[in-house]
């Protein structure tokens, strides 16, 4: 089967934000780049899938030339083949991604695009499901388990308490959502075969797919609220601080 | 130009989700400004009958697109009605909440319009012709104020984020056929958790973390069913197999909102946070008193979480009582 990953480069989650000084963008300095999470695991997933019915896994980035990591590691995980191409420069959102991404993949044959469902920087929830629509095929979001048939695709996905199983036909994206799998490491040996796989550079505008003008702005970045340290609730023994921690609750909180 | 709000509700089993009221209250408020109608969407199977509640939170008109093939609230079916609903009324802007198909709906139709879409939207507003958001990003670590050019603007809202206010609108019902027969997924089952309070939609979260030293967490259960409250876990319970991954609160977990968050045994990651920061009221409870949690809750108790929470489920059982 022939596989697309979609893969996005982004800040490691543990880290501190900070805002960079033009105000509507953050600081990029000292920034700890790794391979979104849900990325991880539409790699992975597409991993598994050629190993049991073989084929083979393409990945996919929009993304700048430190994005060559993630594709590498993506690589080094198994995938067969990398195409990178370069924002140059500007900053695409969503559905921009989205539009130059399908126009990729239409140059292909894939059966099944896999996708993180959100990346963990823009939390959008867009590129995925935009690239299915652009490309008139059906997807199933947050996806914590699938079964491939004969030119069909089950898959069980979340939603507000519980699950949907459904089906569609291949081609078809799916999204992942935590609990579909566990990304297994790059080996050594799968580093070192990574270096001889292919990465593929285009351009956007080498392409020939149009993203469009931008459509969304942020106009401006500001830390939330923080919540200040709280108020640690004496007692003699658990019993106490819990009858305190009540009191507390119910007459100052208004909480209960 | 248009100057429509379409405001998409979500229904299941012939009931408005919270969430609908408040997409029909930030459509209102919209509207309010650039002169409306504010139209609410209505689709399912067989809801015609809850279609006029629309109507006590702002709904000028009120669009119910009733086919059997929206029995199972798929998305595919769901963005199809959309589709066909926003060709209808033309709108400016397009509402829809930011749940499991609302993101789907969103997305989709962002592409299809090729129109602009905001994401988890903590509040919208007009400024002048143009929409302007507020959402959080990287993982709620930062609020940006977004701004929306193009027609229809699509602004998807977080749940629990905006209150749902009551408003008189004309509420005239409207039945639209649509088409569905461009849809693909078929449902092969639904595996819903009775009984359980969605965590994204609780007003009260109980957390059990590491702390918890395994799988039981029946006192976290307790304390959750006292409070009515919905029962979740940190990133570090779920890695242990301990609970399932549907249960974790944080960054790569669920965003809630409660009224009140209790944490117990939890640290307080810096991802954790990011799922918890918008609770009003926050409690920690943790042996460590350096646990970085105690930074950002509104009320902590440094001791043994087995001895804590039983005594607090006493507590409120005696002030419920």
């Amino acid at each position: 089967m022939e596989i697309a990953v979609l893969l996005k480069q982004v800040p490691a989650t543990e880290l501190m934000i900070e805002i960079a000084e033009n105000g509507r963008a953050i600081k990029t300095d000292d920034i700890n780049w790794v391979m979104n999470p849900y990325d991880e695991m539409a790699v992975e997933e597409a991993l598994q899938i050629k190993g049991a019915v073989g084929g083979s896994v393409t990945v996919f980035s929009l993304g700048p030339e430190k994005a060559l990591e993630a594709l590498r590691t993506a690589l080094a995980m198994g995938a067969d083949t990398a195409v990178r191409i370069d924002p140059e420069g500007k900053s695409l959102d969503g559905l921009a991604t989205a539009k130059v991404l399908a126009g990729e993949l239409k140059k292909g044959a894939f059966e099944l695009i896999i996708a993180g469902h959100r990346a963990v920087d823009d939390d959008s929830y867009q590129v995925g499901p935009a690239v299915a629509e652009l490309m008139g095929i059906p997807h199933v979001s947050m996806v914590i388990r699938q079964e491939l048939t004969e030119g069909r695709i089950r898959c069980t996905r979340t939603i507000e308490g519980g699950n949907l199983v459904v089906e569609t036909t291949l081609p078809a994206l799916i999204t992942t959502q935590r609990g579909l799998n566990e990304p297994r490491y790059a080996s050594l040996p799968g580093i070192m075969k990574a270096k001889k796989k292919p990465i593929d550079t285009r351009t956007v505008s080498g392409t020939g797919t149009d993203p469009g003008e931008p459509m969304v702005a942020i106009l401006a970045m500001r830390l939330p609220p923080q919540r200040k340290g709280g108020r640690i609730i004496d007692g003699e023994s658990a019993g106490a601080k819990a009858a305190a921690l009540v009191k507390a609750l119910r007459e100052e909180a208004r909480v209960i | 130009m248009s100057q429509a709000i379409l405001a998409i509700t979500e229904q299941a089993d012939g009931v408005f989700k919270n969430i609908s009221f408040e997409v029909i209250s930030a459509g209102r408020k919209l509207a309010d400004k650039t002169g409306g109608p504010l139209i609410a969407a209505v689709m399912g199977a067989g809801i015609e009958a809850i279609a006029p509640q629309a109507a006590a939170y702002g709904a000028d008109r009120i669009l119910v697109a009733d086919h059997e093939g929206l029995k199972d609230g798929l998305s595919d079916a769901c963005i199809a009605a959309a589709g066909q609903l926003v060709a209808q009324s033309d709108p400016a802007v397009v509402i829809v909440g930011a749940t499991a198909i609302g993101r789907d709906i969103a997305a989709r139709l962002s592409a299809r319009l090729n129109a602009p879409m905001a994401m988890d939207c903590v509040d919208v507003r007009m400024d002048g012709d143009r929409v302007v958001v507020t959402r959080p990003m990287y993982g709620g670590k930062i609020l940006a104020d977004v701004g929306l050019s193009g027609s229809p603007a699509i602004v998807a809202i977080r749940p629990r984020a905006m209150k749902a206010v009551a408003a008189t609108g004309a509420g005239e019902v409207e039945r639209v056929t649509v088409s569905l027969d461009s849809t693909n997924l078929t449902l092969i089952d639904k595996q819903m958790e009775s009984g359980k309070i969605e965590l994204t939609e609780a007003e009260v979260v109980v957390t059990g973390g590491r702390g918890m030293g395994g799988n039981d967490f029946s006192l976290v259960e307790a304390l959750a069913k006292v409070l009515g409250g919905a029962v979740g876990a940190s990133r570090s319970a779920v890695d242990e197999g301990w609970r399932s991954a549907s249960d974790q609160v944080g960054q790569t977990g669920k965003v809630v909102a409660p009224n009140l968050y209790v944490a117990c045994g939890v640290s307080g990651a810096i991802q954790h946070l990011a799922g918890m920061a918008s609770s009003r009221v926050v409690v920690a409870i943790n042996k460590d008193p350096e646990a970085p949690i105690f930074s950002k809750c509104d009320f902590g108790i440094v001791g043994d979480l087995f001895e804590v929470v039983p005594a607090l489920v006493k507590e409120i059982e005696q002030l419920k009582g």
